[in-house]
């Protein structure tokens, strides 16, 4: 096997490289099903209860979309349904690991450092889904251990780290597959991601008419999320569907073993396209240039952020149904509102979690300097007429703006949507969008804490995403975990106003913003002081 | 005569590692100055310190009559600068990065840009991942070229460049020479380059310069190799200054001499009588190597091995 050899030592190079952001993914997603267990419980304590909400969750058009299909009541059941969304993100998380250890590594050339030593042809591509395998393996288990530990049913908690695995390693292998196609890692990512986007319409498309006259429920057997939701963890536990996904998996990875065995070395099979001769009479100046950049993100990004504004501004009215619906639980819902209160809770609690969503792509945003810095595109830049700051403050913008108009763009969506259902799009728009903007200040402290470690510890920079990983954790299982008061108050996003619902209060948003405005002009003057590092 | 470039002393530190220990370099104006050392000795180092990308630690260091570190934005007006490695944009094209960096300096000649693309055969369409080292050299020289600026900082500009590519590259390098109003700092690891392009050139070694002149001066400083075919025995040649390595074999001698000591080395062959005689030239290379023989510890070996490339 000389194809092969050289793979432990790539795959401890992979695992050395990333040995924080995935170690922090990995804990992070078997976390986040554990505490729907303390919420679902003290939601729902009866059967009875469990019963009423089930019925009512099956039916709801905007929770199939997003969850997919509940079959049952019980308590792992209605866990299992609310972390359906999951599998898709694991999906999205294995295709960006694989890209970037295959592609990205090749179009940079290091592929080719490593290929002249001893190092067999597929041994890049063996470690890059060795080493994914292996992290969704983990996380599977991490989930599995973390379930039993709640008193549910073992064989379940394993079906249900199984469902989680086996959509990493298909996605995974999708990501291997599309590697192999183009010369770019970003074509690359945007095929397999693609194919996600596919995997998960095919599902939905398929669940809903699973819930209607079902002409249609075959397609969700299309889609390798529709097959995993399948397993049914704690219901059925169907273990022979794993067969599935595995079978997939090998295929895909054999068909990017063959392309891999059939192309050269940062080369693709899709043949790369011509560019314009001269630049547009735009591009101009640094801040055309960082547009050039940042955009094909930052539209992802809003496009992204404007459809999970729909689907959930379609699922909140169906909260209200819940209330309205089930008279047994009036009591428990009348302590928080009634139904315009939890739907406002829901609101909140969603454009909430768009803010630290919106706050990843500003750390991004950001340090997509150190990045430009660390590959020398720096170096020409600032080798011109353009001044540190200005260079500095032609990514910032980005930084700045571009979670404005992602958070806007999921308010009006969400808002626009909620108020069509509800009948009231006067009322609902500006209070959604509202609670969609006050989530700036908290989103522009993240920003301004890696200028800070730009500025002035680059070569930590990626710490950053440490900073978002503490407030995710402390804004998602804070409250279930009920930590202290001064930890929550860690996080900036603790102080923001809950807005719609909440009392809207301007103190914390101005505080926040001129705090960032300091932890950004501190970072700013250390990179006036320090020295931009050779490549 | 006025300065485009003046280190005094110049001092950088990276933890442990000096990489510039006291290094002084003086570029008068409208010069093509070689900045000649193998790879590490500090040429990148001191670039970067020039074009206020790095602080040095101590020593001065004046640009274009200004302080690189205060006044880079302004300086940078005025000069154009390649990188040793140049790393483009993936999903930019060249000719975009030719033009965006040519704007960002201030402005590029739109025809010299075409005419340099053709002579370099570069295809500006094609998008920043997809040349190889040499074309994306090529890139950047192209948009240094083409701009309207007083001085070109080159880090090995031609590592990368096939050698009909150098060729082209020492034309455009010579008629920018003749124009007389542009400096020129070539910072280089061959020999060939340097002694075909330069009018002067100092030589650096560990982050200090350890040789700087006119090409003819720093020749002065070498030796000539002597081989001859004599009459007799030669007397006295042992004991002549200057006069190093002598092996006898019968009537022929071999040595080699310093410049100021060749006529009376003469001198003393002609006395005992000529059959023949060859006698090898110096050369920039020689100097260069016995710079970095000198001691003969680990960053010499890497000398040598950089030049018999």
């Amino acid at each position: 096997m000389t194809a092969l050899a050289g793979t432990g030592q790539l795959s401890r190079l992979i695992l050395r490289r990333d040995r924080v952001l995935t170690p922090l993914w990995v804990v992070f997603i078997a976390v986040v099903p554990l505490s729907y267990v303390a919420s679902i419980n003290e939601l729902f304590p009866t059967a009875a209860q469990r019963a009423d909400y089930a019925h009512l969750m099956q039916h709801n058009a905007s929770f199939v979309t997003l969850y997919g299909l509940l079959t049952g009541s019980s308590l792992g059941e209605l866990v299992s349904w609310r972390a359906g969304f999951i599998p898709g993100m694991i999906g999205l998380f294995s295709i960006l690991t694989v890209v970037r250890h295959t592609r990205t590594d090749e179009e940079a050339g290091r592929r080719e450092l490593l290929g002249a030593t001893v190092v067999g042809r597929h041994a890049g591509l063996a470690a890059a889904l060795l080493t994914t395998f292996a992290a969704n393996a983990l996380l599977g288990a991490l989930l599995a251990l973390g379930m039993t530990s709640q008193d549910l049913p073992v064989a379940g908690s394993w079906a249900f780290g199984l469902e989680f695995t086996l959509s990493g390693w298909v996605f995974a292998a999708v990501g291997a597959v599309a590697a192999q196609l183009t010369t770019g890692a970003r074509s690359a990512r945007g095929i397999a991601i693609l194919v996600l986007g596919v995997a998960y319409v095919l599902r939905v498309v398929g669940d809903l008419s699973a819930t209607g006259n079902g002409a249609l429920s075959w397609l969700s057997w299309l889609s390798p999320i529709g097959w995993v939701h399948r397993i049914h963890p704690y219901g059925g536990d169907r273990w022979a569907l794993a067969l599935l996904p595995v079978g997939l998996a090998a295929l895909l990875v054999l068909a990017a073993v063959t392309l891999a065995a059939r192309r050269d070395i940062g080369a693709g099979l899709l043949p790369p396209r011509l560019g314009p001769a001269s630049a547009a009479p735009g591009l101009r100046s640094p801040v055309a240039l960082a547009w050039r950049l940042h955009r094909g993100l930052l539209a992802g990004w809003v496009a992204g952020f404007a459809a999970l504004g729909v689907v959930m501004g379609g699922v909140a009215e169906g909260i209200g149904d819940l209330v309205r619906d089930t008279p047994e639980l009036a009591d428990v819902f009348r302590r928080i509102g009634g139904a315009q209160g939890l739907i406002d809770s829901y609101l909140a609690g969603t454009l909430g979690l768009f803010g630290l969503i919106s706050a990843g792509y500003a750390i991004q945003a950001t340090l997509r300097l150190r990045e430009e810095e660390a590959v020398g595109h720096a170096e020409a830049v600032l080798g011109t007429a353009t001044g540190r700051l200005r260079w500095a403050a032609s990514h910032l913008v980005f930084a700045l703006l571009g979670p404005a108009a992602t958070l806007a763009a999921s308010g009006l969506a969400m808002g626009l949507t909620h108020g069509l259902n509800s009948g009231d799009p006067g009322r609902e728009l500006p209070r959604v969008l509202a609670g969609a903007m006050v989530q700036l200040p908290g989103v522009w402290v993240l920003a301004a804490v890696a200028v800070v470690f730009f500025g002035l510890l680059p070569r930590v920079a990626a710490a950053s995403w440490g900073a978002l990983a503490i407030c995710m954790l402390i804004s998602i299982v804070g409250p279930a975990l009920r930590l202290d008061q001064w930890i929550l108050d860690v996080s900036p996003f603790t102080h923001l106003p809950h807005l719609p619902g909440g009392e809207a209060t301007a103190t914390p948003l101005v505080t926040l913003t001129l705090l960032a405005a300091l932890l950004a002009a501190a970072g700013l003057l250390g990179l006036r002081r320090r020295d931009i590092p050779g490549v | 005569m006025t300065e485009a470039i003046r280190t005094e002393g110049l001092v950088k530190t990276f933890g442990r590692t000096r990489a510039l220990s006291g290094l002084d370099l003086a570029v008068p104006t409208g010069e093509v100055h070689g900045f000649l050392g193998p790879n590490g000795a500090g040429k990148t180092t001191t670039i970067r310190v020039l074009l206020g990308l790095i602080r040095p630690d101590g020593g001065t260091a004046r640009l274009l009559d200004g302080d690189p570190w205060a006044d880079a934005t302004r300086l940078h007006r005025r000069l154009a600068y390649v990188p040793g490695d140049v790393t483009l944009w993936p999903n930019l094209t060249g000719g975009e990065v030719i033009d965006l960096l040519g704007r960002l300096r201030g402005g590029l000649d739109r025809r010299r840009r075409d005419e340099l693309l053709e002579r370099f055969e570069l295809d500006p369409r094609k998008k920043g991942r997809a040349y190889s080292k040499g074309n994306r050299q090529k890139v950047a020289l192209v948009a240094a070229l083409a701009s309207d600026v007083e001085l070109l900082i080159l880090d090995e500009p031609t590592s990368g460049l096939d050698p009909l590519m150098e060729e082209v590259f020492q034309q455009v390098i010579r008629e920018e020479k003749r124009r007389g109003d542009r400096t020129v700092l070539l910072s280089s690891h061959i020999l060939a380059e340097v002694e075909a392009l330069c009018d002067r050139l100092t030589i650096i070694r560990d982050g200090r310069a350890v040789e700087s002149g006119s090409l003819a001066d720093l020749r002065h400083l070498t030796r000539t190799s002597i081989e001859a075919d004599l009459a007799g025995r030669p007397a006295g040649l042992a004991d002549l200054p200057g006069v190093h390595n002598l092996r006898t074999d019968d009537g022929r001698v071999r040595f080699d001499v310093d410049t100021d000591s060749l006529d009376a080395a003469l001198r003393q062959l002609t006395a005992v009588g000529v059959r023949g005689l060859v006698s090898q030239p110096p050369t920039l290379e020689e100097l260069f190597l016995r710079h970095y023989q000198r001691g003969g510890d680990q960053p010499s070996r890497t000398a040598t091995a950089e030049v018999a490339r």
